[in-house]
């Protein structure tokens, strides 16, 4: 596939930004941020977005969706990235639509799949048990129990995981040789008895969960994929929300960027605009440059899932590990180069950084995916 | 239009079939196996002399280029297919040449007609190897500051000065040149370009040695130098433009460098042989991590390239872009040789003797570093970005 956009994808790229623009800016984060608001994102933003059939890209039209693909859902997500509008798009878009398609376990999906692209149902994907990111340790344990099975343990930092109706939880129902074999999903309600959930507002307004599994039962039907079979289910889901929030970390480094080459060309300082000093102009060049390498990653890793292609998980590391380290030093010297004003509140570009920094964490910052690729290339 | 194509790859691979000699459909090992003409040119085998006069005379040498002046006559599909079916069997290629590479394109953009008769046909059958004269002492990132001056003196000019970092300068058997012919004029607009004979009297040529040792490098100098008025292309003072475009040429040359050693062993699977690993692992953590780091910038401009090829296709022109290119391709290049020496340790200090090559390592990881200096400076590949795409000011 040409490593180009074609017209139906620009036509998608072109609604999402004039959407955004003009519904959820910049502002309407801040707005979120000053207010009384509970969930970091507006559920009546969202209802708009399904109306637009974002919620709905990926998934196949038997279940009510658009199946337009990843590389289509990555437009809006880097488009969301310009503007740091909060969405359940990841969690649950990406990540959740993921995990049921990829599951193959018809019954959720004929059950859950078209609630998630009417944009009344919200699931998270619940996987960490550590503050560093390690998706194959899981000690989360699932025990036979009469017809269904009894979960115990606990799952950290859910992304969305204070609006969620349902989580998609990890869990060991075996132990052996291989830590990745024995490993089951579970569709979680979020209402389910001996679950108890605490919140926790992050850096960048978002919110996540931690939450206690005490004795919680659920039936043979909320298992997702085969019984043990779920490791291959949440590394393929793992890597696709990795390609998904790298697309999202693109559109952070291009708007920050913009809007810092913007600021060079009009600050004035010593009679001049500062744009002229070779210190800066340099600096601004190289960092054109590592965004247009992030452009090629992120397009290239959304078409090999489109294509199903066997680079996928290479391809994600790639992208998680480059766009991070990017989108880093983007809202790094965004706010060096405001100066002064970048690290006002008042200013929006300091908003950035923030959005990054919990990107770059969420499902393994750059030094994990760094390692992760030398791993695959045997090294 | 299928059907055509389709007849044309059957020609083509036919055509190759038979003319190409079998000792030519293997990929060039060293700088010698490489081909490039000339008058004093010794041929390494029959076969080599054999293929270059094949293609020249096809024209394929320059695939491109129109048939009138010896060229293939080929369109971009065409083009496309020629490249396919040499690349099936290996076919290395006929002939290594600035004349097709940079002096083509310009003569056919600002040469007249006569020229174009005069030069053309023998570049792309080989016969005449160019030498490229632009840097001077004084003009190097400063180009256009060049100083050679040319005096007009009715029918000729006579040429003095002296001009540096002339690649194959002995070799060459014509030399392309930029000279000053007004030095009141602003230095941009009083620079000509034009062609001569290396055995002109009154050039000399001396070879320059590089920290990595031999160089096709040279000195030219010019003593009263008597250059025919024919032999000045395009119009007078108005050389900078050609030699311009010729620049955007080379970068854009120069900026495939990163990946030219698509070939070579992966950085990593070389340091798990010579260093060692454990469960996969490399036994050298901080070299792993810089290893990995490089190894991400390099699939990443890979893809990049491919990006700006896919986009050069669908019709978007490249501009400055080639800017960006020629800078990280060469950073990444600088980047790929301190890593292997890092990885070969000591035998990476080997500077004679036969297991080192005669020390090639550690003279090609020197020979890098002159590649963000050759072709434009980095610095100046990054005043171009900031200038010429994020429009900064100054």
């Amino acid at each position: 596939m040409a490593l180009v956009l074609n017209e139906e994808q620009t036509m998608l790229r072109d609604a999402a930004k004039d959407f955004l623009n003009n519904r959820a800016p910049v502002s309407h984060h801040r707005q979120l941020r000053d207010s009384a608001d509970g969930h970091g994102f507006s559920r009546e933003l969202w209802s708009e977005m399904a109306d637009m059939g974002w919620a709905a890209i990926i998934i196949p039209e038997e279940y009510g969706g658009l199946d337009y693909g990843y590389a289509g859902l990555g437009l809006v997500l880097e488009e969301s990235g310009r503007t740091l509008t909060p969405s359940p798009m990841l969690s649950t878009a990406l990540m959740s639509t993921s995990a049921l398609i990829l599951s193959g376990s018809q019954a959720l999906c004929e059950l859950w799949l078209p609630q998630i692209a009417s944009g009344d149902k919200l699931i998270s994907v619940a996987f960490e048990e550590s503050s560093q990111h390690r998706p194959a340790m899981v000690d989360t344990l699932a025990e036979p129990e009469g017809d269904g099975y009894r979960l115990n343990g606990t799952k950290l930092a859910v992304i969305d995981g204070a609006s969620a109706d349902a989580y998609i939880v990890s869990t060991r129902s075996r132990r052996g040789e291989d830590p990745c074999e024995g490993v089951s999903l579970f569709l979680v309600p979020a209402n389910a008895d001996g679950l108890e959930i605490k919140t926790t507002k992050l850096l960048d307004n978002h919110r996540v969960c931690d939450f206690q599994l005490d004795n919680v039962l659920v039936s043979r039907e909320q298992l997702l994929g085969p019984l043990h079979g779920g490791c291959t289910i949440l590394r393929q889901t793992l890597d696709r929300g990795r390609i998904g929030i790298a697309a999202e970390m693109l559109g952070i480094a291009q708007e920050t960027f913009d809007r810092t080459v913007q600021y060079l060309k009009e600050r004035k300082q010593f009679g001049v605009p500062i744009g002229v000093f070779q210190a800066l102009q340099h600096r601004a060049a190289t960092l054109f440059g590592e965004i247009e390498l992030c452009k090629s990653v992120v397009l290239k890793a959304l078409q090999a899932i489109d294509e199903n292609s066997d680079e996928i998980t290479l391809l994600a590391s790639l992208a998680k590990a480059k766009c991070g380290q990017t989108a880093n030093l983007a809202t790094a010297e965004a706010i060096q180069m405001h100066g002064g004003i970048g690290m006002t509140d008042e200013f929006e570009i300091g908003f950035f950084i923030k959005r990054w920094r919990a990107l770059n964490q969420q499902l393994g910052d750059s030094r994990f995916h760094l390692a992760r690729f030398a791993r695959l290339q045997g090294y | 239009m299928r059907d055509d194509l389709n007849t044309f790859r059957k020609e083509v691979r036919d055509w190759l079939e038979n003319n190409c000699p079998e000792e030519m459909r293997s990929p060039i090992e060293s700088e010698k196996d490489a081909c490039w003409g000339g008058r004093e040119f010794t041929f390494q085998s029959e076969s080599q002399r054999l293929w270059l006069e094949r293609m020249g005379q096809k024209g394929w040498t320059a695939p491109d280029w129109p048939t009138e002046y010896g060229g293939g006559g080929l369109n971009g599909e065409q083009l496309k297919i020629l490249n396919q079916e040499m690349a099936r069997i290996n076919a290395r290629p006929a002939l290594f040449s600035f004349g097709i590479s940079m002096l083509g394109p310009a003569l056919l953009k600002y040469g007249n007609e006569e020229q174009k008769q005069m030069f053309l046909p023998p570049i792309v059958r080989g016969e005449i190897r160019w030498a490229q004269g632009y840097s001077e002492p004084n003009a190097g990132s400063d180009l256009a500051n060049l100083q050679a001056p040319a005096v007009d003196m009715g029918d000729h000019y006579i040429l003095n000065g002296s001009k540096i970092w002339t690649s194959y300068g002995d070799d060459g058997d014509w030399m392309f040149c930029l000279v000053r012919t007004d030095s009141d004029a602003p230095k941009h607009q009083g620079i000509s370009f034009m062609l001569f004979d290396m055995k002109t009297p009154g050039i000399t040529v001396r070879p320059i040695n590089l920290i990595s040792g031999l160089s096709p490098f040279c000195e030219v100098f010019f003593e009263d130098v008597s250059i025919p008025k024919e032999q000045q292309v395009g119009e007078l003072n108005k050389g900078w433009s050609i030699a311009k475009y010729l620049l955007t040429h080379e970068r854009e040359m120069i900026s495939w460098t990163g990946l030219s050693k698509a070939g070579a062993d992966p950085l990593g699977e070389t340091a798990m042989e010579i260093i060692g690993g454990t469960d996969g692992i490399l036994d050298d953590s901080i070299l792993r991590t810089d290893i990995a780091r490089f190894e991400v910038d390099e699939m990443a401009f890979a893809l990049t390239i491919e990006r700006a090829r896919d986009e050069v296709k669908a019709g978007v022109s490249l501009g400055a872009v080639s800017s960006w290119f020629k800078f990280f391709g060469t950073e990444l290049n600088k980047q790929r040789y301190n890593l292997l020496m890092d990885i070969h340790g000591n035998d990476a200090l080997a500077w004679t003797g036969e297991a080192s090559d005669d020390g090639k390592l550690a003279r090609d990881w020197l020979r890098t570093k002159g590649n963000s200096i050759e072709g434009g400076t980095s610095e100046i590949q990054l005043n171009i970005v900031a200038k010429h795409i994020l429009g900064l000011p100054g």
